[in-house]
């Protein structure tokens, strides 16, 4: 759900653990507003990494609350009282129509329950100042690079990235290249051409002759579990070397005994998500890769082997600060790290802290 | 054909008529190529043929004023040759322009869909609005009879000319010739429930605030109308006028 | 749950469709595209080809999702796509028909999966501003009434699913072009081509071979945002005022 709801809502669960009760039955002593209670100056606005790592630990300790003891509560009543059914209504009204439609709860008159859940990942694709990518000519903007979220993206971002990428910044910079740039027409027949349809159509051969037992969902969900366990809110060092093997293992066994039902002439839904569960592997693969090369916990990415002594992140700013550019070195070959130092000459970075 | 016409107009630059008010002749062929200049032709020829019947209904009320009153209305009403046939030919060419512009826009519409729905519900939209291509011809053919039957004195023996009296206590005194009058006034009833309100809306007339009383209005004028109607072929009937 | 599906399958463009029966088990938290894709996993298992539908955000908003449920644009629930319809609404022994979006303008391509790209032409043809290019204009250089930009809000608020033109009985899409013209058109920044966008997009839907407007309303009651019958008056009215005020 939106980032904004936090602008309102009150974020609580139960002091004690395994208190099942319904929320209304739950008086104001027993709550604990955990977020107001550990960042008294920023509270509920804290950023949602921060906000993330709460949610998780109180429901590692048992206090998560739904069915599932993963969830949280969202609370409004405390806005409406103050605010009114009708200011909150304009504010939220369709979000919290969203959230009816989803449960069958009533936001307006019971908490929400909320948890964290993978929404995109932080940094993308490598673009330099002007935006473009390591391939001449393509622009790479929005949520797809790496230039504006490194290490967090914060709420409601991405389509601020998009609007400000494309509105104040490509409109130049792609001119400016499209200026200089001699554009001659590619003929089909090109070597590069040739061999980018072979690939294509080996790739897509092959995915559909594989004929195994497990569909795509399945190795699917197995891999994002992999992801979500070992390379989530927060990872260590022997989660992520888990991955490392287990992913490789997991690719093996799709390009084994993937079932891609029909053929190449027609729409082909399970062809198409097996072609994005491949790419899925090498993204899942560099991500851990990634996180167990950064021995440092910055935004998004969380090492309980780094953390202060009240468990916030603890960044290594001596060893650790640069942007870790990996480049592709071919199928079945690791990916090679760049490091593309980060100088911060007028403002440096502190320990963040939402006390 | 149609289509492709409209196309090669739209590249076109056309020059209408510099002095004159009204769209030059391509403009308008142009216009009326579209939907949408189809539904406004039949909106406002709509807008007449409701006014036409508004004032009708009127004029048919003073029979109730007794034989002396509306045999002297058809008098002053086809003596005057120039409002007679005046209204006739901008009735004519109403229902001539709503018909075929209706037509058209029906046929149009039925190929907008070759392939139908194995099921299907209309959520909330009124009968009257998925039924105006059948309403409307039933009506026309009713129309077609009732010419016949008062002003040609062509379906009943018992006619006097120019004794409308005469000729309405004489022919609903008959059920069957009732009963044909008062279907056929309940399908325009339903007829101008929906177009009432539809021919604003066509025109785009159109406001939150307005809107819904626009359709009451639609509403309220259908049923008057119907009422009224209705109520010359009952009363005869009963024995009420004679 | 157990719930009986009738669903339109169709190989390919060209091939002539049929309905065909399944059966599945759902439980009340699920979502009905959920619900579907529980069913394509059996059937994968059992060596069948899984039912093709359009879909991408799962909540509501991207437009890409749509098909009929029972007859019904979207399902029973009122300003709710049919993955934001969850399986609640439904009981234990229910038969549900699920057909694609039907219109000349939308052929099938297979199964619930319909080709929209009829409504891509429509925006081509003019929903869009021209707006200038170089320095970035202030945001707040031309101001705009809160109502305006509420009343633009509410027509952009379209996600251009089709669900109008499938349940129209005249299969027309005036309330997707009536949308996008309003969205332009009570704004400032619209006005420049406001007249032109009118007549541009209005004669594009009728190449596409949509229907005509006959003010029935069916596609205001199936709409999952919500859009009303006015921007459809508005579209007519700003057509109307094109084709008779032109200079040319």
């Amino acid at each position: 759900m939106s980032e904004s709801l936090r602008n309102d809502g009150r974020i609580w669960v139960p002091k004690t653990p395994g208190d099942k009760r319904p929320p209304s039955q739950i008086p104001e002593a027993e709550r604990d507003y955990y977020l107001e209670r550990r960042y008294p100056s920023f509270g509920n606005l804290v950023p949602r990494d921060v906000a993330s790592r709460n949610a998780k630990a109180v429901c590692d300790e048992q206090r998560g609350v739904g069915e599932t003891g993963l969830g949280v509560y969202l609370d409004f009543a405390g806005a409406i009282q103050r605010l009114g059914v009708e200011a909150i209504r304009e504010r939220y009204g369709n979000l919290f129509d969203m959230y009816e439609r989803i449960t069958g709860e009533d936001p307006y008159r019971v908490p929400m329950r909320i948890y964290p859940a993978i929404h995109y990942t932080m940094g993308g694709l490598w673009v330099d100042y002007p935006l473009m990518s390591t391939i001449p000519g393509l622009f790479v903007i929005g949520e797809a690079n790496f230039s504006d979220h490194g290490a967090n993206r914060l709420g409601a971002s991405a389509l601020m990235q998009g609007l400000a990428d494309g509105y104040f910044i490509l409109p130049y910079t792609m001119g400016n290249y499209l200026a200089g740039a001699r554009l001659d027409k590619v003929d089909a027949a090109h070597p590069a051409c040739r061999e980018a349809e072979t690939g294509v159509a080996e790739r897509t051969r092959k995915l559909l002759s594989i004929n195994g037992k497990r569909s795509v969902d399945s190795l699917h969900r197995e891999l994002g579990k992999v992801v979500w366990d070992h390379c989530g809110m927060g990872r260590n060092a022997q989660g992520l070397e888990y991955a490392l093997t287990k992913i490789p293992e997991l690719r093996e066994e799709f390009w084994r005994n993937v079932n891609v039902r029909g053929g190449n002439e027609e729409l082909n839904q399970s062809l198409e998500k097996a072609g994005r569960v491949a790419d899925y592997f090498e993204l899942a693969e560099l991500l851990c890769m990634d996180a167990l090369a950064r021995q440092e916990s910055c935004g998004g990415h969380f090492r309980e082997e780094y953390q202060t002594p009240d468990g916030e992140a603890l960044r290594d700013d001596e060893n650790f600060c640069y942007v870790s550019a990996w480049q592709y070195q071919g199928e079945e070959q690791k990916p090679r790290m760049h490091k593309e130092p980060l100088r911060f000459d007028y403002v440096k970075p502190a320990q963040r802290s939402y006390k | 054909m149609t289509s492709s016409l409209f196309g090669l107009l739209y590249t076109e630059k056309f020059h209408p008529h510099p002095e004159g008010p009204f769209m030059s002749p391509a403009a308008a062929a142009q216009f009326y190529a579209a939907p949408i200049g189809k539904k406004v032709i039949v909106a406002v020829t709509g807008f007449i043929l409701f006014g036409f019947v508004l004032g009708h209904l009127l004029g048919n009320l003073q029979v109730y004023a007794g034989p002396d009153k509306i045999n002297a209305y058809a008098e002053f009403l086809h003596h005057n040759l120039g409002l007679l046939w005046g209204a006739r030919l901008v009735l004519l060419a109403s229902v001539a322009l709503h018909i075929t512009a209706s037509l058209q826009l029906n046929a149009l519409n039925n190929r907008a869909r070759p392939v139908g729905y194995q099921r299907r519900e209309a959520v909330e939209s009124s009968y009257a609005s998925r039924t105006m291509i059948w309403s409307g011809p039933i009506i026309g053919a009713f129309v077609v009879y009732h010419l016949l039957h008062f002003t040609f004195g062509a379906v009943h023996p018992d006619f006097k000319d120019l004794n409308p009296y005469h000729n309405m206590v004489a022919g609903f005194r008959q059920l069957p010739v009732s009963l044909a009058y008062v279907v056929a006034m309940v399908l325009l009833g339903q007829h101008l429930y929906h177009g009432a309100w539809s021919m604003f809306q066509t025109l785009g007339v159109s406001h939150p605030r307005y809107t819904p009383l626009l359709k009451r209005f639609a509403a309220v004028a259908a049923a008057l109308l119907v009422a009224g109607n209705i109520s010359i072929p009952i009363s005869i009937l009963l024995g009420m006028v004679s | 749950m157990k719930l009986t599906l009738h669903v339109w399958r169709q190989k390919s463009p060209g091939d002539r469709g049929r309905m065909a029966r399944y059966e599945v088990q759902a439980n009340p938290h699920m979502s009905f595209l959920e619900m579907l894709d529980v069913l394509n996993e059996e059937l994968l298992a059992k060596g069948e080809d899984p039912i093709a539908f359009d879909h991408d955000c799962r909540e509501g908003i991207c437009g890409s999702c749509g098909f009929m449920i029972n007859g019904v644009a979207h399902g029973p629930n009122k300003a709710t796509t049919v993955c934001q319809l969850h399986m609640r609404h439904y009981r234990d022994g229910d038969v549900l028909y699920l057909e694609p979006w039907r219109a000349r303008a939308f052929p099938v391509i297979k199964d619930l999966v319909v080709d929209r790209c009829a409504f891509d032409r429509i925006i081509a043809a003019g929903g869009y501003i021209s707006a200038a290019t170089g320095s970035a204009p202030d945001g707040n250089a031309v101001p705009v009434p809160k109502d305006t930009a509420d009343a633009s809000m509410d027509a952009a608020a379209c996600i251009g699913c089709g669900a109008c033109v499938a349940a129209c009985p005249n299969a027309s899409a005036s309330l997707f072009t009536g949308a996008k013209i309003t969205h332009l058109g009570v704004l400032p920044q619209g006005q420049p081509e406001r007249y032109d966008r009118a007549l541009r997009m209005v004669a594009q839907a009728q190449q596409e071979l949509f229907g005509s407007c006959t003010n029935i309303g069916e596609c205001e009651a199936v709409c999952p945002k919500e859009i009303k019958l006015e921007v459809i008056a508005r579209m007519n009215r700003d057509f109307i005022k094109a084709s008779w005020l032109r200079r040319k």
